[in-house]
């Protein structure tokens, strides 16, 4: 308690950096004090302590609870619809569905410009778990109750689940057009020609199942109204995005719709927008008078709020004898399910642009298929991607006897080549991230000892992938303001949600660094429509490189008033002034000086309040990060079950913030890629009912606390990008997923010598793989 | 080994419900519904949420929870979850919903020290039981060693599985002061979490273990 009377405006062991002329950039930092280091989050004794309140937990007083009713087929038109037993039950408050709604609301799934609009209640339901009524009620045991009381007509409609046969003739059409969405198609060079140069060409198939986010959180939301004027809490990675899709569909003036999203139980893609279920809690709120607590069910979650879209590619490569890359021609189709969702979505980035390649040919085919519409998840299409290009470099570095490091690190481009012009990058930590990685992970050791224990039924192998990701650049719009006290304490005020990543700390740590205070006095508002400024949702890995130089150009705009108040008490000119710890003096005349707490415009004013906003990226110039990722793994060829032994992340994400929660994302990432690679997949039940079997966490299998090694390696590749922002730090969050889930196919290949395509890598699956395997293992015992 | 299991077993036949409690306790509801049966038609706005709930019969059965060293006298429908009650009744809500199913783990409250989910006991099966949530975990305002060690080493990010990762720690180290890696492994195998941030969490049981025993 000592230090908390204490004006705390300036720490003794921290510097205060300069303040740039007006106009002029910020320079990079070059010593830091607190970013970089260590620090516990700053909202962590709320998570840890249970006083943290997530939407979900929101008790508010009168308050109902919320259910959907949801479509149990794949594909049906609802032909009928009884509410009465519904509505006559105790306990029910308001029956919502087609046709009892005050007006028509439109809806659409898809954020692109290829938008297909619905009702709200589309009596022509295209995937199951589509919402066919709602109801409110005093508990949710009874707003369930309800939703079973309800009797639906559905007319069951032919269906089609399966993409791989969504444009054969004589399926069923989900929509009036067909099944096709879209096919892109990108080419440079002449493939043709590549292939002719190459002294190996390779050719593969590879599939990847369709993922579900499963946040620990559910969706939803509390929905309340005062009046005409709605404010929701709802569980969200971007509160203005939600702000103004209920706006937009209720015909709301945005200053009456205020969206609080405080904390959120994670949401990797599938909360950066609102729900359906969103404005049905509005409705049911405003139908009621009262506030209404919807929150899915788990199985809901499964069915309706979307996906990392299935994968099918078809992958030709070729090669020189030289490890020189000459061509590549990829083909792929996936599904964004039942609407335009981005079934394709950055499948072919990485073949396009992450290593050297004179040829280059995607097709990108996107189909609708009667199920959940896809969302965006972690990294959009690279993990897919990377699962077909990171295996076919392996093939291919064994094809013409290279080693796989030396052979990525043959073509490590300087350029981004998929774009117009092949616009450099500010900077490149790939070479770094592959080489380095190898050292620290002791790459060329582990690969030959493994290869040692590779005769007997359970074997070794050591495998590895690289990657980038397409932005992490971040960028504008964002506004920041920081108010400073006249004690010295800091309030940061700003709009983004902090998903979990640790947003938040990294603020208080560019602030505290900025400013010369420690994160701890900094007290944060955020997420909220109401009372925060604008900030775009949080994703795309682009959270810190956007708000974090924004942030610090709120502080420099604090440091700049103080400046001119502090002029105005000395009767000397501004920049003649300058910070010497905690006061301010004359530049060649420190004797002349006034301590920052002791300014009269600070103490008459309250505060000083700065403003911040994002400038402008580099033109001209491409702004990623990059990462390799290593691993070993022991497979058991009789059971086909895989340990994964260890994992190493090197990543380029441009100067690191936090070396905590920077780790925590590196581990979570590679985790997350286990899952990817090993045990998720939704599975439907093509044939006869086209229905989801596995919509829990049962029979969806997430890794746990078994299927992690004890221990991994974060090696940070930091080389602070001063061309991409003021702080010099890029995106962390979606490639340390990227090449996880191929580096763990690398190293069971190393093992077996067995090329797994498909995954989830189950046991029963790599027991169909290795079943020539375990042939000749028996036949040699 | 053998006879830390046998432990768990006789403390988790503690907190089952035998047919003769359950038929004692319905009984003890059946002279409720002739006190608070009528209450349900009346309207909403002259009573609490927990008064005008009522399943289809309009039954409510009396409750007694002792939860963080607090009795709570409730009356509740016969299948409202511990879960329910703790989060929307008794506004404790650092205990987690994730699955309502009993897969992952976000609601594990210690019952009579023992691990449990709080979704798949109702909360009739908690009577006369010692309920712990990570409420009850807290020194005043300071945090218990388990949670004071999670924050440390940020063995967390989106922090929703948080409270149940904090309390299946907490029932380790209560059994168990210093347990190895794997027996860490293994005591959060019920716990998801979605943001992976598992090989912190191994740490900060580690370090939890340390703080408890150093009094912290």
């Amino acid at each position: 308690m000592t230090d908390e009377s204490t004006p705390r405006y300036y720490i003794d062991e921290l510097t205060v950096p300069a303040i740039p002329d007006v106009g002029e950039q910020p320079k990079p930092w070059e010593k830091t004090t607190i970013i970089g280091t260590m620090q516990p989050r700053v909202d962590g004794y709320e998570r840890v302590s249970g006083t943290a309140v997530y939407p979900s937990d929101l008790v508010l007083p009168d308050m109902l609870y919320g259910a959907i009713l949801r479509c149990p087929y794949p594909r049906a038109e609802v032909k009928n619809i009884d509410l009465t037993p519904a509505e006559n039950m105790i306990g029910v408050r308001a029956v919502i569905a087609a046709g009892n709604l005050d007006r028509d609301l439109k809806w659409t799934y898809s954020s692109s410009s290829q938008k297909i609009e619905t009702a709200l209640f589309d009596p022509q339901c295209r995937f199951e778990g589509e919402a066919v009524a709602a109801v409110a009620a005093d508990s949710p045991y009874q707003a369930r109750d309800a939703i079973r009381a309800i009797t639906v007509e559905f007319t069951e409609k032919a269906f089609i689940v399966d993409e791989t046969n969504a444009l054969k003739k004589g399926v069923p059409a989900v929509h009036p057009d067909g099944n096709q969405v879209q096919t892109q198609t990108y080419q440079r060079g002449n493939p043709a020609e590549g292939f002719k140069e190459a002294d190996v060409v390779l050719e593969e198939t590879y599939t990847t199942a369709c993922e579900i986010h499963t946040p620990m959180e559910l969706h939803g939301c509390v929905a309340n109204w005062d009046g005409d004027r709605l404010t929701i809490w709802e569980s969200s990675q971007g509160v203005y995005a939600v702000q103004k899709e209920v706006s937009r569909i209720l015909g709301l003036p945005l200053s009456k719709v205020r969206v609080i999203g405080h904390y959120m139980g994670g949401g990797f893609g599938s909360k950066l927008q609102a729900g359906k279920y969103t404005i049905i809690a509005a409705l049911l709120a405003k139908k009621t008078a009262r506030p209404v607590k919807l929150v899915l069910t788990r199985e809901e979650t499964f069915l309706a709020t979307g996906n990392r879209p299935p994968a099918h590619m078809t992958l030709k490569a070729g090669v020189k004898k030289d490890g020189t890359l000459v061509a590549l021609d990829f083909r792929c189709t996936g599904t964004g399910g039942a609407y335009p969702a981005g079934g394709t979505s950055l499948v072919d980035w990485l073949i396009r642009d992450l290593y050297t390649c004179e040829h280059v040919k995607c097709t990108a085919t996107d189909v609708y298929t009667n199920a959940g519409p896809a969302r965006p998840f972690r990294a959009p299409g690279h993990p897919q991607g990377s699962w077909a290009l990171e295996q076919m470099l392996d093939a291919l570095a064994s094809a013409i006897d290279m080693d796989p490091v030396a052979l990525r690190l043959r073509n490590i481009p300087t350029v981004s080549q998929a774009r117009k012009g092949s616009p450099p990058y500010t900077t490149t930590g790939l070479e770094a991230c592959i080489q380095k990685g190898a050292e620290a992970f002791g790459w060329q050791k582990r690969r030959t000892e493994a290869a040692k224990n590779q005769n007997g039924p359970v074997r070794r192998g050591v495998g590895m992938g690289s990657a980038l990701w397409i932005v992490g650049d971040g960028g504008p719009p964002s506004t920041v303001i920081v108010k400073l006290f006249s004690d010295g304490s800091v309030n940061l005020n700003m709009g983004a949600s902090d998903i979990g990543t640790g947003t938040k700390t990294v603020m208080a740590m560019v602030l505290a660094e900025e400013l010369g205070l420690k994160p701890d006095v900094i007290q944060i508002e955020h997420a909220d429509t109401g009372t925060t400024q604008y900030a775009t949702p949080s994703g795309g890995s682009k959270t810190v490189p956007t708000e974090a130089p924004t942030v610090r150009a709120a502080a420099l705009d604090v440091k700049r008033k103080l400046l001119d108040m502090a002029a105005q008490d000395l009767g000397e000119k501004a920049d003649r002034l300058e910070f010497e710890g905690d006061t301010i003096a004359v530049r060649g005349n420190p004797s002349k000086q006034i301590a920052v707490l002791d300014i009269s415009g600070l103490n008459n004013a309250g505060v000083v309040v700065g403003l911040g906003q994002r400038g402008p990226n580099p033109k001209d110039k491409v702004i990623n990060p990059f990462a390799a990722q290593f691993c070993e793994v022991e497979v058991d060829t009789r059971t086909g079950e895989v340990k994964i032994l260890d994992f190493l992340g090197a990543h380029d994400s441009g100067r690191v913030m936090d070396r905590l929660t920077y780790d925590n994302q590196v581990f979570g990432g590679i985790t997350m890629g286990i899952g990817f690679a090993m045990t998720e997949a939704r599975i439907l039940d093509a044939q006869r009912t086209g229905k989801m079997v596995n919509r829990n966490w049962h029979d969806y299998k997430l890794p746990t606390a078994l299927d992690v090694p004890a221990q991994m390696t974060s090696l940070p590749i930091e080389r602070p990008d001063d061309e991409a922002n003021t702080t010099g730090a890029k995106g962390l969050g979606e490639p340390v997923t990227i090449p996880t889930a191929a580096a763990i196919a690398n190293a069971i290949h190393h093992a077996t010598g067995v090329r797994v395509t498909e995954t989830p890598m189950t046991p029963v699956h790599l027991m169909v793989s290795f079943k020539d395997l375990k042939k000749e293992t028996t036949d040699a015992a | 080994m053998k006879k830390r299991r046998s432990e768990e077993e006789s403390s988790e036949c503690r907190c089952r419900i035998t047919r003769r409690r359950f038929l004692s306790s319905v009984g003890m509801g059946a002279m409720a519904v002739a006190t608070s049966g009528s209450l349900s038609t009346e309207s909403h706005s002259a009573m609490s949420a927990t008064e005008a709930s009522s399943d289809s019969m309009g039954t409510l059965l009396p409750l007694t929870l002792n939860v963080n060293k607090r009795l709570h006298h409730l009356l509740v429908e016969p299948r409202w979850s511990l879960l329910h009650i703790l989060r929307e009744h008794l506004g404790l809500t650092g205990t987690k919903v994730g699955c309502e199913r009993g897969e992952c783990g976000a609601c594990t409250v210690l019952i009579d020290d023992v691990p449990r989910y709080a979704c798949m006991t109702l909360g009739l099966e908690a009577q006369g039981r010692k309920v712990t949530t990570v409420e009850g975990l807290m020194i005043g305002e300071k945090l218990g060693p388990v949670q004071e060690a999670f924050l440390e080493q940020d063995a967390f990010q989106c922090g929703y599985c948080t409270p149940g990762q904090i309390m299946a720690v907490e029932g380790l180290l209560r059994r168990n002061p210093s347990p190895s890696m794997e027996g860490i492994r293994l005591a959060v195998s019920g716990n998801l979490c979605r943001c992976g941030a598992y090989t912190h969490i191994f740490e900060a049981a580690k370090r939890a273990s340390q703080l408890r025993q150093r009094g912290g």
